[in-house]
């Protein structure tokens, strides 16, 4: 296999983004690294939507969902262990964990099951119904949280001390960091053997001619299911990371301006692209920062160039510095 | 931005000359400047810096940093990331609402920061949470619904009591009826962020109450007010003092006349310290000062009165210095109870017009030297 | 008393109903005709609101603020479809939802530039202040009638206007054919600004007439219109009946499970515990109807003749 243009561009961004923090601290401004930290997280987030969206050509509209789902699996727990109150199931109970890789698979689970339950019913429709439908279930999930009172509701709910990973002192920006920053690029590999494996090709094919698919035996109803809980269980795991960032979790990430979030990273990197979202995040945060530094009315520039990247950049940035995409 | 980038180097300059003589204090401050609850905000931005500017050469060597949290919990986190990694301040400030002040304050006195709340009284940070660091120099939250159950016990039979159903509305009507009784016309709970009151209106209306506690901040309290007003139904309105503050009373209107709330100060409180406030934050922003200004100005107040007797960098003295509260405060009496939490009369005020301003006058006292109910579950000593 | 309440609550639910019935016509009809989805709808609600409060303000009368609601709506609807809408046509629906969501963003952060972040005030005309008498004793808002009378001319005037006008028989060709009609010489640009601006101009009578009810301030429409997109998938995308018959629904089980759920649960559990379940259960009921009617019915209640 020849190395493609994109693959270096990958390959850079990929490096620039580990950059950034040691960057950071040269320069003597240690806030760089939280920046470039949820860089990682967004893009994580914005990877498992890509798999969904860019591969699966669905449009969720709900990610904020899964996201928040995770968000919360890791405030939960964290609490439980804080105030050593197990959890108690009737017939047995379970105790609390802050340690993260425990975390980490219970926010995976969560997320896949949430996101099979609403991909169960979602995937039943197509097109605008199923845009609609993952966002109001997404909303459901955002009412829920609110109106729920055990874990704080509108207040949210504090993680006091940052979650444990064996051998590492999490509290130092750096360290977390490089495990959000890890976590990433495992979750772009999965995605890229997820691409260009049998499964990923039915998947790609059921975007483009569902007939087809359906024709040579192949449910595409099971597959896209198959791809949307993979989805759900990478953006809840991405929400779990998000929530030990900020020490905080509330319902506003599971909000429908977060859902669109993810999406608008997808398209500013690049639709289809396996560093899209990444390229996506990087630029996000980046134009957060910059712009909220600036001026209060950043959302109204922020809306500006969305419309100037769907209306005549539909590459994205990857798509600017790459070329057209293949199609296939 | 550049603000920031110039503090950092002034920072940087003291670091190398090494002046030690009056030590600089550096405060960040987190308030809510934009979206729909920018005015709060404002007036405790304002109110602060009031007091500092009143201090004169006092609070000379006091210098505050200021950044928007737009609201949001995860922006507010960041910025207090960003004010203890980059900007190095000693004391945190400024946060209004609860849920902020939750997502802040645990980690910011756990990095051994000061922090100061001029407004958010979340019950865990006065009880289970509470952290020598930490001092709010507002209230806790239930106090102002513990003092309208006080008053609602002495003067209705059957209240009925509304708030949206989340945690400092399930604290509203916990801390109304730990005074008032359980014995409610009736209860309930509306969504957060509601706009259309009918439903509740129609069951208010049937409950057969002779009065109505309401808890609903911000642009709930207005849409709820407007259309209870519209509806006919005339059962007298009471409430916690935020629903009816100077920043909301024009937005209501009328509407709001002759409705009893509470509040730890209104700006008819007989007391040279509110005098001169009230005068000097007329003359300076040419506005009627809110009970956020007043409290954001005892903060900066108590902070100018610390600096003169310790370092802040010697935490231990300045944390006992903090812990005197030995200022003028608007409010009159002032001290702190075992969990750094006030301890303060709560008085009954009503709104009147005042020469077409709608605005509060004390009419009787709910409380005297009141404390809040969670001290006891504070661990600290 | 229990039945004044009970009516007082079917009233209150109508009234919710048909207040998104005006916001799902507009979006489920710019779907049928030119299969858009526009997240931006919820903009136009506001716009709506905005422009009312404002005239209002100005010349002291609500029914100038009316007229210039819709007018206002219709122009910035007719403006939005020249400048952005009409390059999406022809683009998936992933483009559409990332441009109309940009679109959101404008247009609430611009209305707060041009207006502040403080809410308008806006009241009730004089004419239709007070309260009248419903049956069993009980008294309801004259204006909340005028609303639930309003959504009614409207909805006969909509029906009227598809089936008995040019205008409506080109609507519905538009549906079930856009190459035919462009062949019948019809200039389907034109058409298209049309039903735009239509939408939008309902959408901002809907604002206009909630705003003097509740409070007129920036970020208004989002949740109305994530309501309004449940009305239209429980009715079926594309179908003015079934917008109708999924708004009334949405109206009433949202505001009947507020009211009674609490109750309910009230048999089971003290007062102050089943507020807070009963109120969580309320806040998510609709959804779950709204998962009930798709797992029996993919398409919706009445599907159009087309996806």
């Amino acid at each position: 296999m020849t190395i493609s243009r994109e693959t270096v561009i990958n390959l850079a961004l990929a490096l620039l983004l580990l950059a950034i923090p040691y960057a950071a601290i040269q320069l003597g401004n240690p806030f760089y690294v939280t920046l470039a930290t949820r860089m990682a997280i967004l893009g994580l987030a914005a990877v498992g939507l890509n798999i969904a969206l860019g591969l699966g050509g669905l449009v969720s509209f709900g990610h904020a969902a899964f996201f928040g789902v995770g968000g919360y699996v890791a405030g939960i727990l964290a609490s439980h262990a804080m105030s050593m109150q197990p959890f108690n199931f009737g017939l047995f109970t379970l105790s609390g964990s802050n340690q993260m890789p425990v975390i980490w698979l219970v926010a995976l689970v969560a997320g896949g099951l949430l996101a099979a339950a609403i991909g169960a019913i979602s995937l039943r429709t197509s097109g605008v119904y199923f845009i609609m439908i993952t966002l109001a279930f997404a909303q459901m999930t955002y009412y829920f949280a609110i109106s729920w009172p055990a874990y704080g509701g509108e207040d949210g709910l504090s993680i006091l001390i940052r979650n444990q990973f064996p051998g590492v002192n999490t509290m130092v920006p750096l360290n977390y960091f490089l495990i959000c920053y890890a976590v990433l690029i495992a979750a772009i590999l999965v995605s890229m053997l997820i691409r260009d494996s049998r499964f990923g090709a039915a998947l790609q094919a059921s975007r483009q001619n569902e007939v087809r698919v359906a024709s040579v035996g192949i449910a595409p109803f099971r597959i896209r299911l198959a791809a949307f809980v993979i989805s759900g269980m990478m953006t809840a795991l991405a929400g779990a990371l998000y929530a030990d960032l900020n020490r905080f979790v509330s319902p506003s990430m599971l909000s429908w301006h977060m859902s669109g979030e993810f999406i608008v990273l997808i398209i500013l990197g690049g639709v289809g692209r396996l560093y899209g979202p990444v390229a996506g995040a990087m630029l996000f945060v980046m134009f957060e920062f910059l712009l909220g530094g600036m001026t209060e009315r950043w959302q109204f520039f922020l809306g500006l160039v969305l419309l100037g990247v769907v209306l005549f950049a539909r590459g994205g940035l990857i798509g600017l510095l790459a070329g057209r995409a293949r199609h296939g | 931005m550049k603000k920031l980038i110039a503090a950092s180097i002034a920072a940087l300059a003291m670091g190398v000359s090494g002046i030690a003589s009056a030590e600089p204090i550096k405060i960040g401050m987190i308030t809510t400047l934009s979206g729909g609850g920018a005015g709060l905000g404002i007036d405790a931005r304002d109110g602060f810096m009031l007091a500092l500017k009143n201090a004169g050469d006092a609070a000379a060597e006091i210098e505050v940093v200021t950044e928007d949290d737009g609201q949001k919990p995860e922006l507010a986190v960041q910025i207090a990331d960003k004010m203890i990694q980059s900007d190095q301040v000693d004391i945190l400030t400024g946060i209004i609402w609860s849920n902020l002040a939750m997502a802040v304050v645990p980690s910011a006195v756990a990095q051994g920061k000061f922090y100061l709340s001029v407004n958010a009284g979340p019950s865990p940070l006065a009880g289970a949470l509470c952290n020598e660091n930490y001092f709010n120099v507002a209230y806790q939250n239930d106090n102002f619904h513990e003092a309208m159950g006080q008053y609602a016990s002495e003067n209705y039979e059957k209240t009925f009591i509304m708030a949206p159903n989340y945690p400092a509305g399930t604290d509203a009507l916990t801390g109304f009826k730990r005074f008032y009784g359980d014995d409610v016309a009736g209860e309930i709970y509306t969504q957060v962020g509601q706009t259309d009151y009918a439903a509740e209106i129609a069951q208010i209306r049937a409950s057969g109450a002779d009065s109505l506690f309401i808890f609903l901040p911000g642009g709930m309290g207005i849409a709820f007010m407007k259309q209870y007003a519209q509806s006919g139904v005339d059962i007298p309105v009471i409430g916690p003092g935020f629903s009816f503050s100077q920043d909301v009373l024009p937005a209501i209107g009328e509407a709001a006349l002759g409705v009893k709330n509470s509040s730890s100060w209104a700006k008819d409180l007989d007391n040279e310290a509110s005098k001169k406030f009230v005068e000097t934050f007329q003359a300076e922003y040419n506005r009627l000062p809110s009970i956020y200004a007043a409290q954001a100005y005892d903060t900066a107040n108590l902070i100018v009165s610390a600096a003169g007797k310790a370092s802040v960098k010697d935490a231990e003295a300045f944390r006992a210095a903090l812990k005197e509260a030995d200022f003028d405060s608007v409010r009159g009496k002032f001290s702190f109870n075992t969990n750094n939490h006030p301890i303060q009369d709560i008085y009954v005020t009503e709104v009147v017009d005042e020469g077409g301003v709608l605005t509060n006058h004390i009419i009787a006292t709910a409380f005297t030297d009141h404390k809040d109910a969670y001290a006891e579950q504070c661990q600290m000593q | 008393m229990q039945t004044a309440l009970f009516i007082e609550q079917i009233l209150n639910g109508l009234q919710l109903g048909v207040m998104l019935f005006l916001m799902a016509a507009g979006l489920t009809l710019i779907f049928g005709v030119m299969g858009l989805i526009n997240l931006a709808h919820g903009s136009l609600y506001m716009v709506g609101a905005f422009a009312c409060a404002a005239v209002a303000a100005a010349t002291g009368s609500f029914w100038l603020g009316l007229a210039a609601s819709l007018a206002a709506a219709a122009a910035a609807g007719a403006i939005m479809e020249i400048l952005v809408i009409r390059r999406l046509y022809e683009r998936d629906h992933l483009d559409q939802v990332l441009a109309t969501f940009a679109l959101i963003l404008i247009f609430s952060e611009g209305t707060r530039w041009l207006f502040g972040s403080f809410p308008l005030y806006l009241d009730i005309p004089k004419l239709l202040q007070g309260t009248v008498p419903i049956p069993g004793g009980s008294r309801y808002q004259l204006y909340r009638l005028a609303i639930i009378g309003v959504g009614v001319a409207v909805a006969v005037g909509l029906f009227l206007l598809i089936s008995k006008t040019r205008l409506g028989m080109r609507i519905r060709a538009g549906e079930s054919d856009r190459e035919m009609i462009g062949a019948l010489g019809v200039d389907i640009r034109t058409l298209y600004t049309v039903v735009f601006a239509l939408g939008a101009a309902l959408a901002g009578l809907a604002g206009a007439m909630v705003g003097a009810l509740q409070s007129v301030q920036v970020g208004m429409g989002e949740p109305v219109l994530i309501l309004a997109f449940v009305v239209i998938v429980i009715g079926g995308i594309g179908s003015i009946k079934g917008a109708l018959v999924g708004a009334l629904l949405v109206g009433l089980v949202d505001t009947m499970g507020r009211f009674l759920l609490p109750q309910l649960f009230g048999m089971l559990m003290p007062p102050s515990q089943a507020g807070l379940v009963g109120g969580a259960l309320a806040s998510m009921l609709i959804y779950i109807v709204m998962a009930f009617v798709l797992a029996m019915r993919p398409q919706g209640l009445f599907p159009a003749a087309k996806g």
